[in-house]
């Protein structure tokens, strides 16, 4: 069978609650059948009431939603067929965690003993044999967690929406159920459209994420390309830490721009800029910086160990460089680095090519 | 675990836990001393009234006392035939003291509960008595009244002679002890007391089902609106146990009479022609319409609470996993809203049970309850034990139903906020 390209396709969709804001902005988004698509976004930028709209909880105001080429729109949440992983787990209190499994196959007139073999496949999927007959108020945070994921999964779905579904874990059992689901999305290879405001989980376990903001997607793309390739300034200071520069576009040629600051002047890759003149935000990750460069970069300026703090495995240095005073480095424990001293002047060089100018928001 | 775990002690050489306890028993007695207020206000307000309540309702001292003497004759008559001279003597004797104490009219009474016909006999026989010669009282007594010489009378004052009886209770069960010492039903008209139970159960079991179905939507609303419309609604809800019950009932009546606003409207509408206005208040109607509207906070309240803790997200969880908007209703949602059904059902009915001002306003003679027939008995007949006995009956009915629920639904289910 071959795998649907636009499995889910948001078409012109916009969402209003109140008939004044739009929540939502004209919405294109295509989902391609088993894939995991993580939307990410700081609070109220759209992106749950996306998931809702998709689970039937909220319809579009302008715009439709297709699932595997039929609209969906019209048709409520309990004959969409699509699982759903909630926040708070929402595991039905009143009902033994087999009760909870064997709710969505009582209502779809599933036979007992295959039900119970569908049941027994979903536990052990999260690994969670011989807790049937538990009730959830038994169980610890990520116990009740899988059950939820094992529940949204034993109906077979062709999709599964998981909002924010680790935000009441601990930050070791998150990262653990962050692999697991994982796992369980490329073993069973069901489409997963995940929600989180959580950039690292959305980093770890996405094929592709939607930055939301405003209402819109600012990127849509794999992880990695997010991270280093993020088109805007918002997308780039969401995700992972940044260094920025405001200035001025003065040169532009050969896909090489200069920027002038206030009292100097480097080299960045245009981006979102297109002509002299214009506004820019110069956008710099802080491992693409390093002490005393050895190759040739085309950016090498001097600067003011402020602050140094000391993460283990990397240190953190903060230094003021051409009047950022919160120019971060991350420098690996290494031996070659022991001269970072506060108070120190050093060498810090970057090419121009990881320097992104943005558009200057 | 070792079992030889080494003693602990202080610094100054006592055990830890000899000298822990020694401080929690200080605090113990600093606690005990904060409640006991209460606890002793509990006791004379509450247990010792319903202990009174109790012993009055079994209480017949005051015949057994106003004739001493005669029971004491008594003792070996075997009520077959009349009692012979010896009886009659101490009956007469007793009757001389209590004519000199002019408390003869209260053993009338007492005599006359037990059976009709003593007050006249009794009075007679005060006058009578004034004339009595020494000796042979048995004629002279049977002379005054010929019921004087029937061995009912004389049985029915026998049925006295113990200082505890049940026959209240029994009254209450429209029963009574016989001429044979056989407990029998009375006459079936004058059954007024089962009818009258029957009618508190039938009134309480529908005005709670009333509260419930009306309460269920609106505690559900209340649950699920947004803050500023939900307090709105909590004080429509509220406002009603800020106004007098008998402000209440009052406009209830104002309401319900046959020439009343509920009666216009109907008229007004065409439903019911305007000579032939239904009668909606002095009968059950009345009854089950203002009850239901007093008692519905007491049902609200509860389920409210229920309702706030559930959260939204399961209902939705019901619905995408596949149920119904129905099915999600029914096997996730009403589960869960079970403890405050049941508190406020409980709450509900026990209060409907006992409801006194309420039914005697407009529930009329078709409409009253036990609680005015206990009033009545309170107020008018000054039959104190009887009303006691009915009380207590209604108090063992109540703790009946609360046994069953928690039979049937648990009591640790119940949950009143």
């Amino acid at each position: 069978m071959s795998k649907q390209k636009d499995f889910v396709k948001f078409e012109n969709v916009d969402k209003s609650y109140d008939g004044k804001i739009l929540v939502v902005k004209n919405l294109q988004l295509d989902i391609a059948e088993g894939e995991f698509i993580t939307m990410l976004g700081p609070s109220g930028s759209g992106k749950t009431t996306c998931l809702m709209m998709l689970a039937g909880f909220e319809t579009p105001t302008n715009g439709e939603i297709y699932l595997g080429g039929k609209a969906i729109s019209s048709i409520p949440p309990h004959k969409r067929g699509i699982g759903m992983v909630f926040q708070n787990y929402a595991l039905f209190p009143h009902m033994t965690v087999y009760e909870n499994l064997a709710f969505p196959l009582r209502v779809r007139k599933i036979p007992k003993d295959e039900a119970d073999k569908k049941i027994d496949k979903a536990l052990s999927m999260v690994s969670l044999q011989g807790f049937a007959s538990r009730m959830p108020g038994q169980l610890s945070g990520g116990q009740q967690q899988r059950v939820a994921v094992a529940r949204s999964l034993v109906f077979d779905p062709q999709l599964v929406l998981m909002d924010e579904p680790l935000g009441a874990l601990d930050k070791n059992l998150r990262e653990s159920m962050q692999y697991e689901i994982k796992h369980i999305h490329e073993s069973i290879g069901v489409t997963v459209v995940y929600v989180t405001h959580d950039q690292s989980e959305a980093l770890t376990m996405s094929n592709r994420i939607a930055v939301f903001n405003d209402g819109k997607v600012q990127q849509l793309s794999s992880p990695d390309e997010l991270y280093e390739k993020p088109v805007n300034s918002f997308v780039a200071e969401f995700i992972g830490e940044n260094n920025t520069f405001n200035g001025e576009v003065s040169d532009i040629s050969g896909g090489k721009c200069k920027v002038k600051l206030t009292n100097a002047e480097i080299m960045a890759n245009p981006i979102s800029v297109k002509s002299k003149g214009e506004k820019t935000k110069v956008s710099l990750r802080p491992e693409r910086a390093l002490i005393n460069p050895q190759d040739k970069m085309d950016n090498i300026h001097n600067g003011k160990i402020e602050e140094v703090i000391y993460h283990g495995d990397h240190t953190r240095v903060r230094i003021n460089l051409l009047g950022n005073p919160e120019f971060i480095l991350k420098v690996p424990n290494s031996s070659a680095n022991l001269d970072i001293k506060l108070g120190n002047e050093i060498k810090i060089g970057w090419n121009s090519e990881d320097a992104r100018a943005l558009d200057p928001k | 675990m070792s079992s030889e775990t080494k003693q602990i002690l202080t610094t100054d050489g006592i055990p830890l836990e000899v000298s822990l306890k020694k401080a929690e028993k200080k605090n113990k007695i600093k606690a005990f001393l904060l409640v006991a207020p209460l606890l002793f206000f509990l006791i004379i307000t509450y247990v010792f009234p319903i202990g009174d309540m109790l012993f009055r309702s079994v209480d017949d001292k005051m015949v057994t006392q106003m004739l001493p003497k005669t029971f004491k004759a008594m003792e070996t008559w075997d009520g077959k035939e009349l009692p012979d001279e010896e009886v009659f003597a101490a009956f007469h004797e007793d009757f001389i003291k209590l004519v000199e104490d002019k408390r003869e009219g209260k053993l009338s009474t007492q005599l006359n509960y037990t059976k009709n016909g003593f007050k006249s006999i009794i009075k007679k026989l005060r006058r009578a008595s004034k004339k009595f010669e020494e000796g042979n009282y048995k004629e002279q007594i049977m002379s005054v009244h010929k019921r004087w010489a029937d061995v009912e009378y004389w049985r029915a004052i026998q049925r006295r002679a113990p200082e505890f009886t049940g026959q209240k209770y029994l009254k209450g069960m429209d029963m009574y002890v016989n001429e044979e010492g056989k407990i029998v039903s009375v006459g079936e008209d004058r059954r007024i007391h089962r009818v009258l139970w029957l009618r508190t159960l039938e009134i309480a079991f529908f005005v709670t089902v009333f509260c419930f179905l009306m309460a269920y939507p609106i505690a559900h609303l209340l649950a699920t609106l947004p803050m500023k419309y939900s307090n709105l609604l909590m004080i429509c809800v509220l406002l009603p146990f800020w106004t007098s019950l008998l402000v209440r009932t009052a406009s209830w009546m104002i309401l319900l009479q046959q020439q009343g606003i509920v009666n216009d409207f109907f008229v007004g509408i065409g439903l019911v022609a305007d000579d032939n206005r239904p009668e909606m208040m002095y009968n059950k109607t009345g009854s089950y319409v203002a009850m239901t509207q007093i008692l519905l906070p007491f049902m609200v309240l509860p389920l409210y609470s229920v309702m706030k803790t559930i959260s939204p997200s399961l209902m939705r969880a019901g619905k995408s996993l596949g149920g119904t908007p129905f099915v999600a209703f029914w096997k996730v949602y009403f589960p869960l809203t079970i403890p405050g059904i049941g508190a406020g059902c409980l709450l509900v009915f026990i209060l409907a049970i006992g409801y006194y001002i309420t039914p005697a306003l407009v529930g009329g003679a078709s409409g009253t309850l036990i609680s005015n027939q206990i009033a009545f008995h309170m107020k008018s007949t000054l039959d104190w034990s009887f009303a006691s006995a009915m009380g207590l009956m209604l108090l063992s009915g109540v703790l009946v139903i609360y046994w069953l629920y928690n039979k049937i639904v648990g009591i640790d289910n119940i949950k009143l906020g």
